[in-house]
């Protein structure tokens, strides 16, 4: 039986096609000013072909047989490309969804309302939402491959290394100090004191929303690392309200340099240094 | 007690856990809660955000405002459904820990709260629930 509904399908091929073609054109979600209609039609005979090619054996349920290969390969293009084009996924999935009723009157002409092409219906139902929903999908997957891209880059930027004078580094963090994160800090701080020779660091957390004993742990470690490079670091930036949960949370931090702002904590490596800051007599030029 | 205002959060992975901070920082903003026991309350659940992820793989978060005694503040429910915690005793204990960290998340998770409650099942999961009060010390 399910030969039979194939073969009606192929049979019937050059119809289905029209009556598509007239769904789609007649359907007011259309985009003629994306595509043009020759060129929608020369896809839409395309992926019918495949379609067709797909239900050949009688499989109509398992998409992940060879058959289907080409099929889902060219609704993932098609998904691709549609996006870039400026297509919203509603517009891609309803292209593949018009086809169903296409098909479904195809099934009616020849059998008309008996138990088979109920049947016939409702795996054509199924088999054209399991399609659709691989446009959604690829569509989302291309998504999220942009929102991770973007993640990293978000990691990389936000961790720039300062000179802010000969032999002390500047490293202000902004955003949530995770393991990952650390180790991109750590790498470039490390990498920075190599290249200026600086021997202090301030490593400045204004910019990070919570200190939890994870953020604390991972601090300690980008300190004792520093340390190990024979410079000395100093964590500036520490607010009153984090002081007090650092308190509670029971972290020690007392043998590392901690100041509440970068200017303190700039202050405080001029010393190291033994460099002062003066207010110079002001000079009037004539 | 009432609960005046409820959301639930699903946590299955580390992106997740901003997420949550955000919405509970919300939260406390909108029932005027002064920034010191906005950081304790966030910092606590922050602790108990990545225990649930670092040993359960994830969980659910409940944030409910509450109104008790003529006071308001905020609950937070954490549920998993991780391996359990086999000692509660030695886990509440500073400076214990069984997977490298420092050892202060829940000890140190309960001293940033008012009321602090855990209850673990082994191979079953998890769940704390802790209280931080608007105006609470």
């Amino acid at each position: 039986m399910n030969n039979a509904l194939a073969d009606l399908l192929l049979k019937n091929q050059k119809e289905i096609l029209e009556q598509w073609m007239k769904n789609q054109l007649s359907n007011n979600t259309l985009r003629e000013d994306l595509m043009s209609n020759e060129n929608l039609r020369r896809q839409s005979q395309e992926l019918l072909d495949l379609f067709l090619k797909a239900v050949k054996k009688g499989n109509y349920d398992d998409l992940n047989t060879r058959e289907y290969e080409g099929i889902i390969e060219m609704l993932q293009g098609i998904s691709i490309s549609r996006a870039q084009q400026g297509y919203s996924p509603k517009e891609t999935a309803i292209f593949v969804f018009s086809l169903k009723e296409a098909l479904i009157n195809t099934i009616v002409k020849a059998d008309g309302d008996s138990k088979e092409a109920v049947n016939s219906i409702l795996i054509i139902n199924n088999l054209l939402d399991q399609l659709g929903i691989i446009t959604f999908e690829t569509f989302i997957r291309g998504r999220e491959s942009v929102i991770l891209r973007q993640t990293q880059e978000i990691n990389e930027i936000s961790t720039p290394v300062i000179r802010v004078w000969e032999g002390i580094l500047a490293l202000p963090i902004i955003g949530t100090l995770d393991s990952a994160r650390t180790q991109i800090v750590m790498e470039n701080l490390l990498q920075e004191i190599v290249n200026t020779g600086s021997s202090i660091a301030i490593l400045d957390i204004s910019g990070v929303p919570a200190v939890d004993s994870l953020v604390a742990q991972h601090l300690i470690k980008t300190v004792s690392a520093t340390r190990l490079m024979g410079a000395e670091c100093i964590i500036s930036g520490i607010r009153a309200e984090i002081a007090q949960t650092i308190v509670h949370l029971g972290i020690d931090l007392s043998n590392i340099q901690t100041k509440a702002s970068l200017a303190s904590a700039l202050k405080l490596a001029f010393a190291m240094l033994q460099l002062e800051v003066k207010k110079g007599e002001r000079k009037i030029i004539k | 007690m009432i609960a005046l205002n409820r959301e639930i959060i699903e946590i299955a992975k580390e992106l997740d856990v901003v997420f949550f901070r955000q919405r509970l920082k919300e939260h406390a903003v909108k029932i005027g809660m002064s920034v010191l026991n906005q950081t304790k309350l966030i910092t606590a659940s922050s602790e108990l955000v990545r225990n649930m992820l670092k040993y359960a793989g994830g969980g659910q978060i409940c944030i409910e405002v509450i109104n008790e005694k003529m006071q308001i503040g905020i609950k937070v429910t954490f549920e998993d459904k991780g391996p359990g915690i086999p000692d509660i005793h030695k886990a509440m204990q500073d400076g214990f820990s069984t997977g490298k960290s420092l050892g202060l998340g829940l000890p140190g998770a309960k001293r940033l709260v008012n009321e602090f409650d855990i209850k673990s099942e082994i191979g079953k999961g998890t769940i704390v629930t802790i209280v931080r009060w608007k105006n609470g010390l």
